[in-house]
């Protein structure tokens, strides 16, 4: 039987505002435990919760960045349930009245297409603390400093097809928040973390299948490893004439293994019920223009524009602008030098050596000022492109504050002086004075291949330094004459 | 000095003719002499308040005082008060030691008030009768075999007794207005919002409201000017400038309209104490107020609406009373689940567990609409009755309660009974209005009160009338010791 997968996400988003949701209480990640939780994120009796209206404009603007409508009123409630890292006794989320209503994100598949995922809603909470299990001699602690951290959970409809689609999206998700700079899209810190609903179907069916939801993904390589895992672990079910049962899944991103964490059955009733702590957030039409005012080019913007005006292909101007540090590097790397050779060099390059080194663009010793100084050199004939890539390597390991310091201290800079390289040239055709009589033997459709050889011997005898172009020229005349 | 007034206390003390340290010395006297009898106080701050009063005397001789500097108060013990204990009257919370100030107390503190202790009171301000605290039933001072009204009875037992100048309380339901009606004295619950809540120990977020409970409406505001206000800490505090409330306590009453809802005068309420609230209202027309008949005609359904939105609301409240960070932990727990329910077994009486029940069943899958929902939707209505009423009057006045103060146990084994009688406060609450009890005189030697409703953020006209009621009869000079 063809089977057809169905996926909806459930993402959790840290916002990047310097306090907490409710109180005070410094968000910084990494402090000793509990130094960064204040009366209000431990729950003590008495204290009450504040709202942080930066929290509430992030999430605007994720509302704002996705198309979606804006809750004019929307509602804390309480989501109550017993748990030592949930210092209330009940989370403060939003249910009935989310901050964020209906949108939509669009993703570009391998094929070149695109399609639209819809967004049902979007809201505000709180984050819970974290249980540490080791260290306590059979005891549990509890770590508060995240308790109380402001999150949007965005929540999909069902319109993801297979794990490449899911994949596409969460990267999607990550350039917009990253772009409106409400989250700092640092994945192994937990700023984002996905909740992935699963359901199979044979294909053609109208119906959705069952469905489980493995939660707390996160990083993109393990959403999609646990997408294909549970989708192919329920094919196996029902094709042995099994049935899927609604739970909730666990899924250990190090042993790639997965397990059933709890039932539906065994569920909480959550009792929700509006905060009477917090008020209605009302949001003025006057807060919601000046938010729409300062919002920066979201990526589907950025990337129309890269291709209009930078004449980038499709496939580069998507990668460039999907994520804000890699496109603001090539935006300035373009700047003044030359827009097509950035996006090689951003692509290529700047991006192998990250990769190896596993380092973000943020942190690149070649900054983009460095890699635009060293595309003017390429382009005004200074060097090669082949000299061009000794030049980054330089100055990737700190030989020089930028190409010319590099280029003159090595030496390197190319030769275009037409009697030099005549010079040179015939130094070569000496040396090799048997190739040079096959050349003229030769028949002239062969012959273009044939230049190859003196070529590269020209060129390794001026290593490298040598104009390819003026090198190709000077060899055509004096062999064909 | 311990008969005379707030009032009074502040000029004495301003004139010179008492210091703080010693009129702070000679309730702390009384209050090891008399309450034992009443157990009125969960804790005695003895130390701290006569090094309070040392530091209120010297900014009174620094030319820098306020009305109620060096004056001796005592605090409802859910007003978390920093390096004090703060129990709620709860076992959960005996070993508690609060690591910060309520902005009520804190507010206190900033004028050099006094604090001589804390306050018994009803678990988690849960109670009609002082009978449900951790720490033993409070006694009526008029009669020590009554209940003194809860459940900041301890807080109105200890001003009728003459053991503080005044007293804070919190009124969820009628707690203020309620006991100081069966004590004898005049206490105030401002319109929700006038005074913040934060460091008060929450029981129904919705409808809990701090306000003063002394001798005589004249203390009641000027401890009110010094309580109310905005607070950036809460965010159902509202922000509004705060009057002097003494400035207009003389105003005329000629003119004012005075409302009796019929409701507060059908079946169910005492004869005798009907009598001493119609002999009130007499006063006033002598006073110059007119009286016209209102209607509300939801009054009946407040109980069921209260009693299934307080608990639902203190059912959430009340779940960080877990014995994981704070409060009563159970010895030895087998897990995590035990240690849950074995704290908060041993922790919580009964009347709280109760309401904590009630209120888990109200919110539960598939009960929301039925109970919950429907609640909200009576509470509008009742609101809008108010809203109705004050069209064509500016006060409405009735009973607090259906009785005089009753036995202590009468009640105890039906608590039904027990709410019904707060039919007449309870609805102010879930109007959010400010309400008002004042000493009307008494029924078989225990005190009756008046209570007065007015609109919205309107305390300045209750206290008005009061002090105008006051200046025109004695109820409120009758303590248990010249009655």
């Amino acid at each position: 039987m063809q089977w057809e997968t169905v996926i909806g996400l459930e993402i959790h988003v840290q916002l990047a505002t310097k306090t907490k949701i409710f109180s005070g209480a410094s968000t910084a990640f990494g402090a000793e435990p509990n130094t960064q939780a204040c009366a209000v994120d431990l729950g003590l009796p008495g204290v009450l919760p504040v709202v942080n209206e930066e929290a509430i404009n992030m999430a605007i603007k994720f509302g704002l960045g996705i198309d979606a409508e804006i809750n004019r009123v929307n509602v804390f409630e309480r989501k109550n349930y017993f748990y030592p890292d949930l210092p209330k006794g009940y989370q403060t989320t939003q249910l009935d009245k989310p901050i964020v209503g209906a949108g939509h994100v669009d993703i570009t598949l391998n094929d070149g297409s695109t399609k639209s995922i819809r967004i049902h809603h979007a809201h505000l909470e709180e984050d819970a603390g974290k249980s540490l299990h080791e260290d306590y001699h059979g005891m549990s602690g509890i770590d508060l400093n995240r308790a109380g951290t402001p999150l949007i959970e965005i929540v999909t409809e069902p319109d993801l097809r297979n794990a490449e689609e899911a994949v596409a999206f969460a990267k999607k998700l990550h350039s917009i928040v990253t772009t409106l700079g409400i989250c700092d899209g640092n994945m192994s810190q937990g700023s984002m973390r996905f909740d992935v609903n699963v359901s199979v179907r044979p294909t053609g069916q109208e119906e959705f299948g069952t469905r489980t939801e493995t939660k707390n993904l996160n990083s993109f390589k393990f959403m999609e490893a646990a997408i294909l895992k549970e989708v192919e672990r329920q094919i196996d079910v029902l094709e042995d004439g099994g049935k899927i049962v609604q739970e909730t899944r666990l899924y250990n991103g190090d042993t790639g293994e997965a397990r059933s964490m709890r039932s539906k059955e065994e569920a909480n009733d959550y009792r929700y019920f509006p905060c009477p702590d917090l008020l209605p957030v009302v949001i003025e039409d006057s807060r919601l223009e000046k938010l729409r005012a300062d919002m920066p080019e979201m990526p589907d913007a950025k990337k129309a524009r890269f291709i209009s005006e930078f004449g980038l292909s499709d496939v580069d101007a998507d990668i460039l602008s999907g994520d804000q540090p890699t496109a603001d590097f090539f935006e300035a790397a373009a700047k003044g030098s030359d827009a097509k050779l950035a996006s090689n060099w951003v692509l290529g390059e700047v991006s192998r050596s990250l990769n190896a080194n596993e380092i973000t663009i943020a942190d690149s010793p070649v900054t983009a000022e460095m890699l635009a100084g060293l595309i003017v050199r390429i382009k005004d004939n200074t060097i090669s492109g082949n000299i061009a890539k000794k030049v980054f390597e330089a100055l990737w390991n700190g030989e020089g504050k930028d190409a010319d310091e590099v280029i003159e201290k090595k030496g390197l800079k190319q030769v275009t002086d037409t009697a030099a390289i005549e010079a040179m040239i015939d130094e070569v055709l000496t040396a090799n004075a048997r190739q040079v009589e096959n050349y003229r033997a030769a028949p002239v459709e062969k012959r273009g291949k044939m230049i190859g050889f003196f070529v590269g011997q020209a060129m390794k005898a001026s290593r490298g330094k040598a104009n390819p172009g003026m090198v190709n020229q000077i060899l055509k005349k004096k062999l064909d004459s | 000095m311990y008969e005379k007034t707030l009032s009074e206390q502040s000029q004495a003390l301003a004139a010179g003719d008492i210091s703080s340290v010693e009129l702070t010395q000679s309730y702390l006297d009384r209050i090891k002499q008399l309450d034992g009898d009443y157990n009125s106080f969960i804790t005695v701050t003895e130390e701290l308040a006569l090094t309070q009063a040392k530091k209120a005397d010297e900014r009174r001789a620094a030319g820098d005082a306020s009305a109620l500097t060096g004056i001796p108060l005592a605090h409802k013990d859910l007003f978390c008060t920093e390096g004090v204990k703060t129990t709620c009257g709860s076992n959960i919370l005996d070993n508690f030691v609060a690591p910060y100030e309520s902005t009520v107390t804190r507010k206190f503190k900033e004028a050099s008030a006094v604090m001589l202790g804390k306050t018994n009171m009803d678990e988690f301000a849960m109670g009609s009768s002082n009978e449900n605290s951790h720490y033993g039933a409070v006694k009526n001072p008029w009669d020590t075999k009554a209940i003194p009204g809860g459940s900041s009875g301890g807080s109105a037992a200890c001003v009728a007794a003459r053991l503080a100048a005044g007293a804070t309380g919190t009124d969820t339901g009628g707690s203020i207005r309620q006991p100081a009606s069966h004590c004898g004295i005049t206490g105030l619950k401002p319109t929700y919002g006038r005074v913040s809540r934060y460091g008060m120990i929450a029981y129904a977020s919705s409808l809990d409201q701090a306000g003063p409970m002394a001798q005589t409406a004249e203390d009641c505001a000027l401890m009110l000017n010094t309580m109310a206000g905005f607070d950036l800490r809460d965010s159902t505090c509202m922000d509004r400038e705060v009057p002097d409330y003494t400035a207009t306590l003389n105003d005329s009453l000629e003119g004012m309209t005075i409302g009796l809802p019929k409701e507060y005068f059908s079946t169910g309420l005492d004869a005798a104490v009907e009598q001493r609230i119609r002999d009130a209202v007499t006063e006033y027309e002598k006073l110059g107020a007119t009286v016209k008949e209102v209607s509300l005609p939801n009054l009946e359904l407040s109980i069921p609406s209260y009693y299934v939105i307080a608990p639902a609301e203190a059912s959430t409240n009340l779940s960080r009373f877990d014995g994981a960070r704070f409060g009563h932990r159970c010895d030895n727990p087998a897990d995590l689940m035990d240690m849950y329910k074995r704290s908060r077994s041993e922790g919580f009486g009964e009347e709280v567990k109760r309401r904590i029940l009630v209120g888990t069943y109200a919110l539960s899958a598939g009960y929301y609409d039925a109970y919950y929902r429907k609640a909200q939707q009576i509470r509008r209505m009742i609101r809008d009755d108010f809203m109705n009423a004050f069209e064509q009057c500016d006060i409405i006045m009735g009973p607090n309660a259906p009785t005089p103060a009753f036995n202590i146990g009468e009640k105890s084994d039906d608590p039904v009974a027990m709410y019904l009688s707060d039919i007449y406060t309870l609805s102010v609450n879930l109007a959010g209005l400010p309400g008002m009890s004042v000493p009307a005189g008494s029924v078989e030697g225990r005190p009756v009160g008046l209570q007065m409703i007015g609109r919205h953020f309107d305390e300045g006209r209750l206290l008005n009338a009061a002090h105008r009621f006051q200046q025109a009869t004695d109820f409120h000079k009758a303590s248990p010791f010249t009655a």
